[in-house]
């Protein structure tokens, strides 16, 4: 009965792909879940709005502010660095460079760039670092952070660029337009949502990554005043109250998990509003 | 040929070759001024090409190659040293389908004036309400300029472009079968406002409906696989056409074409708008 059989398989494979996918919705409910429930007693007004009281980092008393405000300054600088570098390079690649040999060329860097271990480009910038005699800073850590966001912010421009319409494009230069003048006037307005959300997706790989701004940052506990000060961030924050034997610390570090989360899921949820927002005058 | 019209565009020789595939064969042909020209032929015989060569457009595409002169104000526009986007601002161009720019219907009509220099607010204004009046547009959208475009209708978007293309006050409009994506009434709409503004541009319409050529055609020019078969004044073309491809066109009889050219003709024959 080769119907049956073919039947069978119709609906094992069906009970397959459903049960894969329950475990991936499960398995980001079951994080957010338990990371809010673990940290959600410990949340409070102080824990954001002050710095840490009572010890070096491992204090009980006190907030993370200065890990929030320093992730939110290594994070906005290095995607406002990878920005103004990286759209120049995305609408070169995309609308100059195209298909040429230095275009793949790049395009074959970046994404091996894209999956360098944070934690290399984290040395990298300690090495260079003490070449030039610099200590642990927020300019350091933004130049970490800005080396591991670029190729994130640059293959996502990139694609979204390559898909504008050629028609578009005819539709300026045949109106006496330079390349300049379409690529700025016609092609970044139809790119602008894609090119928000690549921001927003590098902003987001930025403020979560603990490994490039251990070497490069540092930690501290007040909230740095100048690019030569140390930074604390959000994700070391984690790292350092977990590893406490202290339970009041340990669960300040779900705390601080849970801000991060949030942080990280109001970045997700804006990119989606923005995007929507500025497809208005998009066409289709 | 047509010694009758002045010539506005004159083209000799010219040779359109796409990676070594040759599109355009020895091409000469005059465009006479404040007239509409249309090109005829089926698909893929050129006619797009030969609308592209006279403002330059064909230089997008990879691999192009092109030998011989178009003329205009008798200078060469494929001389080495022209200013394409002068070339350009002259020769207006409507695509096949709208192509809205992603703005609102304000900054469409104003984009050309304004990467030619015009700044100044009140100027902008005016050019955007003549140029959306000349196309037919303007009763329909005077109240919402700042939509985006692509919020008209396809028939709207197309007149928005003929506005736009006017903006710049082109010397020559080219319309590469601008109503093909229309519905008749928005196609005969087009067609209206393109024979009511000739008497101010020279016009070339690149169509593969005969009956719409009939219509609106003062000129006639018969493109078949990138050579000019025929070419002459419309009442001489389609009532004692010369050679026996063009009258085999006219009537959609099939002598020398392949199957494929065939149903394109047939196609061509049951014309949407009638």
């Amino acid at each position: 009965m080769p119907l049956d059989r073919r039947k069978l398989e119709e609906n094992f494979f069906k009970v397959l792909m459903i049960a894969s996918t329950f475990i991936v919705v499960g398995s980001l409910l079951a994080v957010l879940i338990l990371v809010i429930l673990k940290g959600a007693p410990a949340l409070s007004l102080s824990m954001l709005t002050q710095t840490p009281k009572g010890g070096y980092y491992l204090g009980k008393g006190g907030g993370i502010l200065n890990a929030i405000v320093g992730s939110l300054y290594v994070a906005g600088g290095a995607s406002t660095i990878a920005f103004v570098i990286g759209l120049p390079t995305a609408l070169y690649l995309s609308e100059y460079a195209k298909r040429s040999k230095l275009a793949s060329l790049t395009r074959q860097s970046l994404d091996i760039l894209w999956s360098v271990p944070s934690i290399i480009y984290g040395v990298f910038g300690y090495i260079i670092m003490i070449y030039l005699g610099m200590r642990a800073s927020l300019l350091g850590g933004i130049m970490a952070l800005t080396l591991l966001e670029l190729p994130i912010m640059i293959r996502a421009m990139d694609e979204v660029i390559k898909i504008v319409p050629l028609k578009l494009k005819e539709a300026s230069y045949a109106l006496g337009a330079t390349r300049l003048e379409t690529v700025l006037k016609v092609v970044s307005r139809q790119a602008l949502p894609g090119i928000l959300t690549a921001i927003l997706l590098a902003f987001g790989r930025g403020i979560g990554d603990a490994a490039s701004v251990l070497f490069t940052a540092g930690y501290t506990d007040s909230i740095p005043v100048s690019l030569f000060d140390p930074a604390a961030t959000l994700p070391l924050a984690v790292f350092f109250q977990l590893g406490t034997p202290i339970p009041e610390v340990q669960q300040r570090a779900y705390a601080s998990a849970v801000i991060l989360l949030i942080l990280v899921l109001s970045i997700s949820i804006a990119s989606r509003l923005l995007t929507r927002k500025f497809s208005k005058f998009v066409v289709r | 040929m047509n010694d009758m019209l002045k010539p506005r565009v004159i083209i000799q020789k010219l040779n359109v070759f796409y990676e070594g595939r040759q599109v355009l064969k020895d091409v000469t042909v005059n465009i006479p001024e404040n007239q509409i020209t249309a090109i005829i032929g089926p698909s893929g015989c050129g006619k797009t090409t030969l609308l592209k060569s006279l403002n330059r457009l064909v230089d997008l595409v990879d691999g192009v190659r092109f030998s011989g002169k178009v003329l205009v104000d008798g200078a060469n526009i494929f001389d080495n040293g022209i200013d394409i986007t002068e070339i350009r601002k002259r020769m207006g161009l409507i695509s096949q389908t709208p192509n809205p720019l992603p703005m609102s219907i304000y900054d469409n009509v104003a984009y050309g004036p304004r990467i030619h220099g015009t700044k100044d607010r009140e100027k902008l204004n005016q050019i955007v309400k003549q140029c959306l009046q000349a196309a037919g547009l303007w009763d329909e959208v005077m109240n919402r300029l700042g939509e985006p475009a692509s919020k008209l209708s396809i028939g709207q978007q197309q007149r928005l472009c003929l506005a736009r293309a006017l903006a710049v006050k082109p010397e020559v409009l080219l319309c590469d079968e601008p109503t093909s994506a229309l519905d008749p009434v928005s196609a005969e709409h087009i067609e209206r406002q393109l024979a009511t503004l000739k008497k101010d541009y020279t016009i070339v319409f690149v169509t593969h409906i005969l009956r719409q050529a009939k219509r609106i055609a003062d000129y006639v020019i018969f493109l078949y696989l990138g050579e000019v078969i025929e070419q002459g004044k419309a009442e001489t073309f389609f009532t004692k056409p010369q050679d026996p491809r063009t009258q085999a066109y006219i009537e959609g009889k099939s002598i020398t074409w392949t199957e494929v050219e065939k149903t394109e003709i047939d196609e061509a024959h049951t014309d949407k708008i009638s």
